[in-house]
């Protein structure tokens, strides 16, 4: 099973806080990223989509290219999750996400990121914080996103902050810092935004937030 | 340490807040809002030498609902009433995100006819939103007839939307599969008799507001975006397409039947305050043309919906659509476990992304230009805090 062997290296690459064990199961939300395709990882983009998940098409040629270019470039670094008509989702580590994003926008032209958000996963113990990346510049990009993407350690979620790569990223990161308790390492202003000044509870979208009464 | 100048500088340069400790005794801190009438329900702290801005730090969150906690706990069918609270004069427009997302989840195929009445009910309802934030524009610009206007012309569309969904503003008429109801007889000619009464209207409000002299000396090189920054600062919308970047969502991903309709995107070259406050009107204009293409080519007859099962639930996955709203792109991204209840719903609106530009255009600003800056960012405070 190479590819279980992969998933562990890169996992071991994570500069995780010697978390609870972190099971090598596939996370029951993600689709296409599950299965062992014994397939060497950089040539083999989405893979096939586990049993359960949604059937994923033969992805588009043009956004495949997108996707090897970045393969190309960071080899294991990256893990392409789902190709889909312009919709592309990239993994990386906190300690690569940097470098990812700045090639993406130096070279590849995604020149503004719309949002950065997060999913709280407590199974896994673990955090996904997502970044929603466009192009206003490059005519053929304008439709394309590219999700980046990078799991944090629940227990003490710590990633690298793009704002010196997309200045506008500024808000997003403190809402998904203050709304999931991820703290984005960089960042001039990790501060309360959006919740009332005297919140004194866990961050609301963590899932053992519970709303009063549900 | 840096002079206050140098300060400014690398603010107006990053887009950032960095000016935290500049020499206090000079400089006067006021709090506008959240009571301020000028504001909404929103309160931003500015600093200032003389008349100037020297530092901008907006302080949303006083009509934060928790709209995405709520989605987690309610079923795709029930999440719509709620999620179209933040923006009640747009609630066609984010609900019409939402369902694509959930179509696109579950593979639902919407009646072309279905297609279209939703299409023409965005279009009607981003003709109310944006009637209604040009009526807030020239008041607080000091110019009472440019909000009779508006705020009355307004009722042309608000009359079509309540013939055509049963309510005046908040619809919940889009769901996952079309819309709730089929149009109504003698809807399409009424439409086409209120479009060409408005775009009359259209004309005077040119006269009127956009043509005098003292409104274009408020707003004429004040507060420029340039397009490299605006690119930087990812804004999104009428600010973006009056820096010179033509981006609508409709023609650059045409969903629904918008790549069916021949249009233009509006879009000015200068970046003022000035350009902000145009093309939402030339947005008026198009969409106009827009809704008699949309009108013209829809289908006589046939299904408005797919019906859908109770409880509706599709496979495990994610998805992340987006159209074009009265504040610009305005996205869902929804990850679903297999379950009826979403498992995670991120909505990305263009107010919220529009408010970076606030401290980095009101910097170096005379205050008295503030009201023409922040209304000329199209941002609506209740969408951006959700």
């Amino acid at each position: 099973m190479s590819s279980d062997k992969e998933e562990q290296k890169m996992k071991a690459a994570k500069p995780t806080k010697a978390a609870g064990p972190e099971k090598a199961a596939p996370e029951v939300a993600k689709p296409a990223e599950t299965k062992p395709v014994p397939a060497p990882k950089p040539a083999a983009p989405p893979a096939t989509a586990a049993p359960p998940a949604k059937q994923e098409p033969e992805p588009p040629a043009f956004e495949k290219g997108l996707a090897q270019e970045l393969v190309a470039k960071f080899g294991d670094a990256v893990k392409i999750l789902y190709i889909r008509p312009i919709r592309i989702k990239v993994e990386t580590g906190p300690s690569s996400i940097v470098e990812v994003a700045t090639y993406l926008r130096d070279s590849m032209g995604f020149d503004h990121a719309e949002s950065a958000s997060g999913t709280d996963y407590p199974k896994e113990n673990q955090i996904e914080v997502n970044y929603h990346l466009g192009s206003y510049t490059r005519d053929d990009l304008l439709a394309n996103i590219i999700v980046l993407t990078t799991k944090a350690n629940r227990d003490d979620p710590r990633v690298p902050s793009l704002i010196r790569v997309y200045p506008s990223v500024e808000y997003h990161e403190r809402e998904t810092y203050e709304m999931l308790g991820v703290y984005f390492e960089g960042h001039p202003r990790m501060e309360r935004f959006l919740l009332p000044e005297d919140w004194a509870d866990i961050p609301p979208l963590r899932k053992d937030f519970r709303i009063k009464g549900r | 340490m840096a002079t206050l100048e140098e300060k400014i500088e690398e603010t107006r340069k990053l887009g950032l807040q960095v000016v935290k400790e500049i020499e206090e005794d000079r400089l006067m801190t006021l709090s506008v809002g959240p009571q301020h009438p000028g504001s909404g329900h929103f309160r931003f702290t500015i600093k200032v030498d003389g008349d100037y801005i020297v530092y901008c730090d907006p302080d949303p969150g006083y009509v934060h609902r928790g709209e995405e906690k709520m989605c987690e706990y309610r079923n795709v069918i029930q999440n719509i009433p709620h999620l179209e609270r933040p923006v009640i004069h747009d609630s066609n427009n984010i609900t019409y995100s939402y369902s694509l997302a959930v179509e696109d989840l579950m593979g639902i195929q919407v009646p072309r006819r279905g297609q279209f009445i939703r299409a023409i009910a965005s279009e009607l309802n981003r003709q109310v939103y944006t009637l209604y934030w040009l009526a807030i524009y020239g008041i607080f610009l000091g110019h009472s007839t440019m909000f009779m206007w508006p705020a009355g012309d307004r009722e042309l569309f608000i009359d079509l939307l309540e013939r055509l969904t049963g309510a005046r503003v908040t619809h919940a008429y889009n769901i996952p599969g079309g819309v709730r109801n089929d149009m109504p007889e003698g809807f399409k000619q009424r439409c086409l008799d209120h479009i060409r009464y408005f775009e009359k209207r259209l004309k005077e409000y040119e006269d009127i507001f956009y043509n005098m002299p003292l409104f274009r000396q408020r707003t004429e090189g004040v507060a420029v975006l340039s397009k490299e920054d605006a690119v930087k600062l990812g804004v999104t919308g009428s600010v973006l397409r009056a820096s010179g970047i033509p981006y609508d969502i409709r023609k650059v991903e045409p969903y629904d039947v918008y790549n069916e309709v021949d249009f233009k995107v509006q879009y000015m070259k200068t970046g003022d305050s000035f350009a902000r406050s145009y093309v939402p009107f030339l947005d008026m204009k198009e969409s106009c043309n827009i809704m008699r293409q949309l009108l013209d080519k829809m289908p006589e007859s046939g299904e408005v919906r797919t019906k859908l099962q109770p409880n509706p639930k599709g496979p495990p996955g994610e998805a992340y659509r987006r159209v074009e709203s009265g504040r610009g792109a305005l996205g869902y991204h929804i990850v679903s476990d297999g379950t009826p209840r979403p498992y995670r719903v991120k909505i990305s609106v263009g107010s919220f992304r529009n408010l970076l530009a606030l401290p980095y255009l009101l910097v170096g600003n005379k205050l008295a230009d503030m009201p023409a800056v922040y209304w000329s960012l199209n941002y609506w405070p209740v969408e951006a805090d959700r």
